[in-house]
């Protein structure tokens, strides 16, 4: 079980999300991500690509720590953690 | 609005889709001119926007940079958009052959060049095209053609040409030749280079006919309906290579058929303009150096006369932008022996602008045109006159006509 906190960029493509508490069941960072997706469905193709990644420039905090396997996520997810996905910032 | 014809019977384009760097924008007529506005994507890059002519419905091909590339669908004229119902995904195990440079301290010049056998996942959507009975057709970076027989529902990868033998077989099932002939190109997203599929041919005659066009790789045809490819680059020369008239490495920057003329096809490469009359068989060279046509990016063909096309040259390749300060459209009514410039009513001084592969367009007599500067034109003759639609849209990708 996981609090979830998305980058508000990912509400303009998910409205829907904006102002939830959005609390996911899941024991990894994959399980996190693959309940996030059952809630608004596309979304972890936003997240991950189609091999189940971590996209280059989207981060992934599990109790402020960065998530280190970002191929499998495969990092260990505790009871009552706060997830935080974000983007790198970039301009242009 | 009445619909103007043109005198073969096309009627004229009556919308002009600009896709944008920051955007989707639909340009209509009306009793003052055309008037753009933006009617999507705010603040997405869009690579390309067009409409499939079987169904009315509009599809844009979003670049997200962070959140990868996505489709996205209107059913409604532009006003509302979604994601499409399926993504294009690469399926598990697709791989490419890939070229890369990389940091080698060991080496003279600090760096090193190895072939290596990558895993695909989807860089960037570039074209789609359409066919009758629900076909989509998507072209990607690396270079993939995604074929959909059900209007969009579903995708697949098209696995004969992503598995061709030009570019070291089935790395499915093992590790093929370990040799590709299709080289990159650095229009994908994320910096990789890899080759890309930026040209969608659909004979109007006949469906099972399609033509794709690679950069860099060549022209590629198929005549039963993607079962089986070939090239079809002969006649074309590659002057940049140590091999000009090589099977494959061309670098076709885009191919445009005449629907009313389907054995007419003219090419944009980065070496000259090419022209073909027997459904690229064989292409010859059209180029007309002193007349300032010879490089650029895009091309487009005439509705029904064969011998008729617009180009906007540009001073290439080692500038890429207006030649000599002045922007104009070149176009040829006899298949390329004689090009006009078009210069009425386009800038003739302090001008830089390129225009992208997909930027021009024409229809009906209509004939659009966009550039990475955020200028958009369209001239009502088929570029006898020309007036500025826009001066400040975001850079332009893509122009097409509906």
């Amino acid at each position: 079980m996981a609090r979830l906190h998305l980058t508000r960029h990912l509400f303009v493509f998910f409205p829907q999300l904006e102002g939830r508490e959005l609390v996911v069941n899941g024991n990894t960072a994959r399980e996190i991500v693959d309940g996030l997706d059952a809630v608004a469905p596309g979304i972890g193709l936003y997240v991950c690509d189609e091999r189940g990644r971590l996209r280059t420039h989207v981060n992934l905090f599990i109790d402020k720590q960065m998530v280190k396997d970002r191929r499998a996520l495969t990092d260990p997810v505790g009871a009552d953690a706060d997830v935080h996905i974000l983007q790198a910032l970039s301009g242009g | 609005m009445m619909a103007s014809h043109s005198s073969a019977g096309i009627p004229a384009a009556a919308q002009i889709l600009v896709a944008t760097r920051k955007g989707t924008f639909f340009v209509e007529k009306t009793a003052t001119g055309w008037q753009p506005r933006l009617v999507g994507h705010a603040g997405t890059s869009v690579n390309f926007v067009a409409r499939d002519p079987y169904t009315g419905r509009y599809w844009a091909l979003l670049g997200h940079g962070h959140w990868g590339a996505k489709l996205s669908v209107s059913d409604d004229g532009g006003a509302t958009w979604a994601d499409a119902p399926a993504q294009i995904c690469f399926p598990e195990g697709a791989r490419f052959i890939a070229q890369d440079m990389y940091e080698d301290a060991s080496s003279e010049h600090g760096v090193g060049w190895k072939i290596s056998t990558k895993a695909a996942t989807l860089q960037k959507l570039w074209v789609i095209g359409f066919g009758p009975g629900g076909a989509v057709y998507v072209g990607t970076i690396p270079g993939g053609l995604f074929v959909s027989r059900d209007g969009g529902a579903s995708f697949q990868l098209n696995l004969p040409l992503w598995n061709h033998e030009s570019r070291g077989g089935d790395l499915f099932a093992s590790e093929g030749t370990g040799e590709t002939k299709w080289f990159g190109t650095p229009a994908s997203e994320g910096g990789d280079f890899a080759p890309g599929i930026h040209s969608i041919v659909v004979d109007p005659r006949n469906p099972q006919h399609l033509m794709v066009a690679v950069s860099t790789a060549g022209v590629i045809e198929s005549l039963d309906g993607g079962a089986s490819w070939h090239s079809r680059n002969k006649g074309m020369a590659m002057d940049h290579t140590p091999e000009p008239e090589a099977e494959w490495g061309h670098d076709t920057h885009f191919i445009e058929q005449c629907v009313g003329d389907p054995d007419h096809l003219w090419q944009q490469n980065h070496a000259g303009v090419f022209y073909s009359r027997d459904r690229g068989a064989s292409w010859t060279l059209v180029s007309q150096p002193d007349a300032g046509v010879h490089f650029g990016f895009p091309v487009a063909a005439h509705d029904s006369d064969g011998r008729t096309a617009w180009l906007v040259p540009a001073r290439g390749d080692n500038q890429r932008m207006a030649l000599d300060g002045g922007l104009f459209v070149a176009r040829t009514r006899d298949g390329g022996s004689t090009w006009t410039q078009l210069r009425d009513g386009l800038p003739q001084g302090c001008v830089y602008d390129v225009v992208y592969r997909h930027a021009l367009a024409q229809q009906g007599g209509v004939v659009a045109f966009g550039s990475t500067t955020g200028n958009l034109y369209v001239s009502d003759d088929g570029g006898d006159h020309w007036s500025t639609v826009a001066n400040n849209l975001p850079p332009i990708y893509s122009v097409r006509l509906a």
